[in-house]
């Protein structure tokens, strides 16, 4: 596949702080590309400089061939944003907003309404467009936010956190929408810390941290590589730590993090689930689960909190 | 496309007719809304006009006044010409600070192919518009009260629209600095009030000291007041040329420095 967005040292800095710290990767056509990483991290700043809102500083941005610096009202003709903040026009109607919204782009009134009417459905908005934006609950505004940045059919589309303070309902609502555009063919830039967004619905994706990228690969992969299989959170006290910490030296298939008084243990090959039961068999309390892309994040930017 | 001048570090304003996008979707908003709006440009003339036109005009001799008038014709031009810079400048300070940060409207717009030289230049031609409109509205209520002495008056409003885009252009360029919505209070409070009362409406600036005169000049409601009177009372000279070349150099001042500072805030 051609790659549609493509980065080489990209640096961001603001007076002394950077907030991007020389990162490279690339985007291909038709992929849902993710950036995950804790607060902070520069994934915000990396999707802004992609939308031509935030001037790159250092290094190569080239957005469907075309530089961020030199063409940004042609890239942003070609991009969809859904902005992690409301910015709906809350003295406007559900169809006026996406009226105005098409007007910005000089889509012609009948295309607009045209389209307008089949975002309306694929969103499930059609009985609410005559209402305030001010009426409608966070589920309905996020669709609205992403249908408005669907009206110019965009090559790529950006998405800041879609999901972020949705119910369980409105966010699988969220995510069956996107997988539907992505089987239409529209690239997607994903930023988000739900790990099971990121597992959900990208091909592939990049974790940052402090500016840098420390990963990058499919969500699988990621997860082979940097956490095996399956993973015990295990409370124990300090001397059976101790103990543990010594015996894990002659088990090669097993990693192990320490944090405050819990251990994580990574287990990497099949029989992993029975070295690690045989190791802590008289922990306080042990839970298995299967090794996800949370247990890779955590690994790679550390368990303790970043803010 | 934009154009970079790096080598003088000057970076030109990129100004499109996307700008018109930005006023049709504040004038879509307003027209949602027009009764509620169009109730201070009726009621406060009209208070105005009674209270001090009529109430304390009655106190007033017309000896005192330039050119033998009643107080009523005296202060009407000069309201033709202060409620409008309210409505001007409340649009850019108020209305657009709130668009700007509690709304989130300029990151909305700035993500489609609309610059943010666009917002801004829209954003300024609407508050001009908003003092176009609130002229009309003043104009039809002095009409109302018999004081208009000439057709002339009927291009009030266009001077009204010049005078707005100055307003406006101060206005936004203050509220491009402003880092709450009542930091704006410093501007209202000691700007635009005093031009209300100070800007020669209500009395005429003859009566004040020489020095607070010439201090005058620099108030640009009291440009806009005196061509007013020009056209409402139907005798225009040369120096209403020179009041309107004066309104026109700090409109473009103004209209730079928005652009600028607001580049300055909002693109990071």
């Amino acid at each position: 596949m051609p790659e549609i967005i493509r980065a080489g040292n990209l640096v961001k800095r603001y007076d002394s702080f950077t907030a991007v710290d020389g990162i490279d990767f690339s985007v291909s056509k038709g992929e849902c590309f993710g950036f995950l990483g804790p607060n902070g991290a520069g994934k915000t700043t990396t999707v802004r400089m992609i939308s031509c809102v935030s001037p790159v500083t250092e290094g190569e941005l080239a957005v469907d061939d075309l530089d961020v610096g030199r063409e940004p009202r042609r890239i942003k003709s070609i991009l969809g944003v859904v902005p992690q903040e409301d910015n709906l026009d809350p003295d406007l109607s559900v169809r006026q907003n996406l009226a105005v919204y098409a007007r910005y782009f000089d889509m012609p009134k009948e295309l607009a309404n045209q389209r307008i009417d089949e975002s309306l459905a694929l969103f499930q908005l059609e009985e609410k467009q005559r209402e305030p934006i001010w009426a409608l609950s966070t589920g309905l505004k996020r669709r609205l936010t992403i249908a408005r940045g669907l009206i110019n059919q965009p090559k790529i589309l950006v998405l800041d956190e879609p999901t972020t303070g949705l119910d369980p309902q409105a966010r699988h609502l969220v995510w069956q929408k996107l997988r539907y555009l992505k089987e239409q063919g529209v690239t997607m830039l994903l930023c988000t810390h739900y790990m099971e967004e990121a597992a959900h619905l990208c091909d592939r994706l990049v974790i940052m941290h402090q500016g840098r990228i420390l990963v990058e690969g499919s969500p699988a992969v990621l997860v082979e590589e940097h956490a095996g299989r399956e993973v015990a959170e295990v409370h124990v006290s300090a001397p059976q730590r101790e103990r543990v910490l010594a015996e894990m030296a002659s088990r090669p298939g097993l990693t192990v993090e320490e944090v405050e008084d819990v251990l994580y243990i990574y287990a990497r090959t099949p029989d992993g689930r029975a070295q690690m039961a045989d190791l802590i068999l008289d922990a306080e309390s042990v839970a298995y689960h299967q090794a996800n892309l949370e247990d890779v994040f955590l690994r790679l930017t550390g368990r303790g909190l970043i803010e | 496309m934009s154009i970079a001048l790096p080598g003088l570090g000057i970076r030109l304003p990129d100004v499109s007719y996307r700008a018109y996008r930005v006023w049709q979707r504040n004038r879509d908003v307003y027209l949602r809304l027009w009764k509620a709006e169009a109730i201070w440009p009726l009621a406060e003339p009209l208070i105005t006009l009674f209270a001090l036109g009529i109430g304390l005009g009655e106190l007033i001799t017309e000896a005192e006044l330039p050119g033998d008038q009643r107080y009523i014709e005296f202060i009407a031009p000069g309201i033709l010409a202060v409620y409008p810079m309210w409505s001007a400048a409340g649009e850019c300070g108020w209305g657009s600070f709130f668009r700007m940060e509690n709304q989130r409207t300029y990151h909305a717009i700035v993500a489609t192919p609309v610059s943010i030289e666009d917002v801004i230049t829209g954003e300024i031609l609407w508050g001009a518009t908003r003092g176009f409109i609130s002229s009309v509205y003043i104009l039809v209520v002095i009409a109302a009260f018999l004081l208009l002495d000439s057709p002339m008056a009927l291009l009030v409003p266009i001077l009204a629209y010049i005078a707005g885009f100055m307003f406006a252009s101060i206005s936004l360029s203050y509220t491009s600095i402003a880092r709450s919505i009542s930091s704006l209070n410093y501007f209202f409070a000691l700007f635009i009030t005093p031009q209300f009362w100070l800007g020669g409406v209500f009395f005429p600036l003859e009566r004040l000291p020489e020095e607070l005169q010439v201090a005058s000049w620099f108030v640009p409601a009291t440009h806009v007041v005196d061509i007013y009177r020009g056209l409402v009372q139907g005798h225009l000279n040369l120096g209403h040329l020179g009041h309107l070349a004066w309104i026109a150099v700090v409109a473009a001042i103004f209209y730079y420095v928005a652009l600028i500072s607001m580049r300055r805030r909002l693109i990071q």
